[in-house]
């Protein structure tokens, strides 16, 4: 055993080993669609050979022993020997799922987990016809030790050419046993003729001891091409040895070596994200010292204190860099995301006996991580619902004039402040009248006169999400709550757009970053509140005569010609009315969330400032109408509002 | 004498550092390079007393770096070794003819790997 602990590597290992699956995934899929370039088999094949080395080396059997299979598989593709035909293409897509099992499992600690004994057969089943010339074991004779060897060693001149000495060949020679040498110096040349990159002398090597031809041959392996060398046993037992090295059978594998290769590799270093997370927050943590720091200054007198002045600008100039710099490293590419779509509309298609053809644009949109984490479920809802429930099946397309395949274009842009992520298909379109009928059923508050926009929105009402009305309800609707509340969790919104016969978006709508939000902050009470600007509207001082009493507890705000909800907040959080604030000159703040304005009547408006965002949740628990916690410049700790949660409360009061 | 400086270069990560932290535990001056292509770019700005190199690597694979180091002046006689597996054991006369010093064979254990350099660096 080594004294050396790997298991130190073996968190790089696994993590490598899921990007090389993902990059063979991607690429069997390239080669199935015929979307692969030259390179693209190379690049699998690279993944299983570095998967099977580290396995092999770390000790796991199971996932050395199916990457083995596999490599075996692809050479044979690579050398040109093999076409991947879908039976080929499935055993290996398959053997990439089962490989991501293994993995995960050991991982977990169960490093004598057993492969998937079905898989291997498949992959040796592929095998067995190519596999004549492919595997050639060199026949192991084994005959007892003699008492000991003579041996011949002869460099060639241009021995040291390939960085091999013969003195280390002797010194590897006598640690073996005891050794008597005698070196043959009949080919030096004269000194002058002597060239002193070449070698010139030959050895005749007695060795004794107990040692087995394999360990004097592979004493000699390196350089058996590159001299004259005979092994001869001293005292010959019962059989007769051949006198010459039996070099190790090679298998006349096409070699097929020299690739012109184009991608780069990126260089990147793999760091963890518990660091990039403290990183984050020592940021956040300065972000507060400084505006600390401003705060305090204010009150400093400009002509005494110019430099000091000067400086603490320069350094919220420098924080605001530092913060967005190390933002930038939590982010991720959508790609990140749409790269596992190609193999779940390939599946999910074949299993429906639909054409699909997947386009993804804007992969390299980024995201925060932690959103891209929390998006990967609902987005792969839509997409399957989508293949599932939107596209109609070849004979149906075709009968409507569409082209068979059907199109699914997932796309990721920016806009403002926020991440856009589009899932398109060209199927049949939301129903709006059986959507309508099955709401009615379901006892919702529907009319005929419902805009397009509220109809669809019905879709992610709880009672229209049901598995039961699903495919009933022009099939769309599965846990489409669900995914809404997924998505609004990560202050996200969905909207969708539907013609019928020719198709359906739906759109996402995230913000760049969880960790901060630009905010504006107000006074309510002597409390400062956050109200995250994406929401906000406009804020206005509204005259008496524009807010109507509609019942004890229920005030409307007229805004122009709208009426919104007014609601004050400090109702809202239980607060006492500030002493100097009077409720009569109170602003009142407009907010707007999921389509719905809300009037929030606050004393004071505060300002605007970026804050860092702290989760209350993980620290204590989730409460009402609050999405989190930042803390001011002053060392006071703020509510963050949680706009979308009040205007939710709001419509299930009503 | 300075310690003995290894150049190990090998794409896949854990790979790298195995054999880089192996080397470094035994005492060498390791430095890593991600293919061959940097490795050629390291070798030629420094001076490396020994080069450990996986055999299959974008852009530049083990062989090509072995055969473009060769002509180097500062490596024509520089201990080169393949980090090879059984399957690619038909690289190695491949490698040999590039002017590889030798290889060793994956699996291997980190000790066994220090053996053989310090073999190799006598």
């Amino acid at each position: 055993m080594s004294s050396i602990d790997l298991t130190q590597f073996q968190a790089t290992f696994f993590a490598e080993s899921r990007e090389g699956l993902d990059a063979m995934e991607a690429g069997l899929l390239a080669l199935e669609a015929g979307t692969a370039n030259g390179e693209t088999i190379n690049t699998i094949f690279r993944a299983a050979h570095s998967i099977k080395g580290g396995s092999a080396t770390f000790g796991f059997r199971a996932i050395a022993e199916t990457t083995h299979l596999l490599e075996t598989l692809l050479d044979q593709v690579r050398g040109g020997q093999r076409a991947v035909d879908a039976e080929t293409s499935d055993a290996l897509l398959i053997a990439v799922d089962v490989l991501r099992g293994l993995l995960d499992r050991v991982e977990a600690g169960d490093s004598n987990t057993q492969g998937d004994a079905s898989l291997n057969a498949r992959l040796e089943q592929l095998l067995l016809p190519a596999a004549t010339a492919a595997t050639k074991k060199t026949a192991a004779t084994v005959q007892p030790n003699p008492l000991g060897w003579q041996i011949r060693f002869f460099p060639q001149p241009g021995m040291y050419a390939t960085g091999n000495d013969p003195l280390r060949i002797l010194r590897e020679l006598a640690a073996l046993g005891d050794c008597n040498t005698c070196c043959d110096v009949s080919a030096l040349p004269a000194l002058h003729d002597l060239d002193a990159a070449q070698a010139y002398l030959g050895w005749n090597i007695e060795l004794r001891g107990d040692i087995s031809r394999a360990a004097i041959s592979e004493v000699f392996a390196w350089v058996e091409d590159e001299c004259a060398l005979e092994i001869v046993a001293l005292i010959p037992p019962v059989v007769a040895i051949d006198p010459i090295v039996a070099a190790v059978a090679d298998a006349p594998i096409a070699a097929t070596s020299a690739v012109a290769a184009h991608d780069h590799g990126d260089s990147s270093i793999r760091v963890a994200v518990a660091k990039v997370d403290a990183l984050i927050n020592l940021v956040g943590e300065l972000v507060i010292t400084q505006a600390m720091l401003r705060q305090q200054s204010a009150h400093l007198d400009p002509g005494a204190h110019d430099l000091l002045l000067v400086g603490l600008t320069q350094l919220d100039r420098n924080t605001r860099d530092l913060q967005e710099a190390v933002m930038s490293v939590r982010m991720l590419p959508v790609e990140f995301v749409f790269s596992r779509f190609p193999r779940l509309v390939r599946d999910l298609g074949a299993r429906l006996g639909k054409k699909v053809r997947l386009r993804t644009s804007g992969e390299g949109t980024e995201l925060d991580k932690g959103v891209i984490e929390r998006i990967i479920d609902p987005l792969t809802h839509l997409v399957r619902n989508a293949v599932d429930h939107g596209l109609e099946t070849p004979d149906k397309r075709l009968a409507a004039g569409k082209d068979a395949i059907g199109t699914i274009t997932l796309s990721a842009s920016h806009q403002g402040g926020h991440i856009i992520i589009d899932v398109v298909d060209d199927g049949r379109g939301l129903d709006r009248q059986r959507i309508l009928a099955k709401a009615a059923e379901r006892g919702l508050p529907v009319s005929d006169t419902m805009s397009d926009n509220e109809v669809w929105k019905l879709i992610f009402h709880p009672g229209l999400s049901t598995a039961d009305s699903v495919t009933d309800v022009s099939g769309r609707g599965v846990g489409m709550d669900v995914v809404k509340q997924n998505i609004a969790a990560l202050s996200g919104e969905v909207d969708i757009e539907s013609q019928v016969g020719v198709g359906m978006r739906v759109r996402i709508k995230l913000p760049l970053t969880l960790a901060i939000l630009d905010g504006m902050s107000v006074a309510v009470g002597g409390e400062i509140f956050i109200l995250p600007l994406s929401y906000v509207i406009e804020s206005l001082l509204p005259g008496t005569d524009d807010i109507k009493r509609i019942a004890a507890e229920s005030r409307m705000l007229r805004v122009r010609d709208e009426y919104l909800p007014l609601m004050a907040m400090a109702d809202l959080y239980h607060i006492p009315p500030a002493t100097t604030a009077e409720r009569s000159t109170s602003v009142v703040v407009v907010v707007e969330s999921e389509g719905r304005k809300l009037a929030l009547e606050v004393d004071e408006l505060v300002g605007q400032q970026q804050v860092v965002v702290k989760s209350i949740e993980s620290n204590y628990r989730r409460i009402h109408g609050v999405s989190g916690a930042t803390i001011l410049g002053d060392g006071r700790v703020a509510l963050i509002v949680d706009v979308g949660g009040l205007s939710r409360s709001l419509i299930r009061a009503a | 004498m300075s310690a003995v400086r290894i150049l190990a270069v090998d794409d896949s990560a854990s790979m790298r550092q195995m054999v880089a932290f192996a080397l470094r535990a035994a005492g060498f001056d390791v430095a890593e390079a991600e293919d061959g292509k940097i490795a050629l770019d390291k070798a030629r700005n420094d001076r490396f007393n020994c080069v450990v190199t996986d055999v299959n690597m974008p852009n530049m694979d083990g062989i090509s770096l072995i055969r473009e180091l060769r002509q180097l002046p500062d490596y024509r006689y520089t201990p080169m070794l393949m980090l090879t597996t059984e399957a690619g054991l038909d690289k190695k006369q491949e490698g040999k003819a590039a002017g590889a010093t030798g290889w060793i064979v994956k699996p291997f254990d980190p000790e066994q790997l220090v053996a053989t350099i310090r073999k190799v660096m006598g």
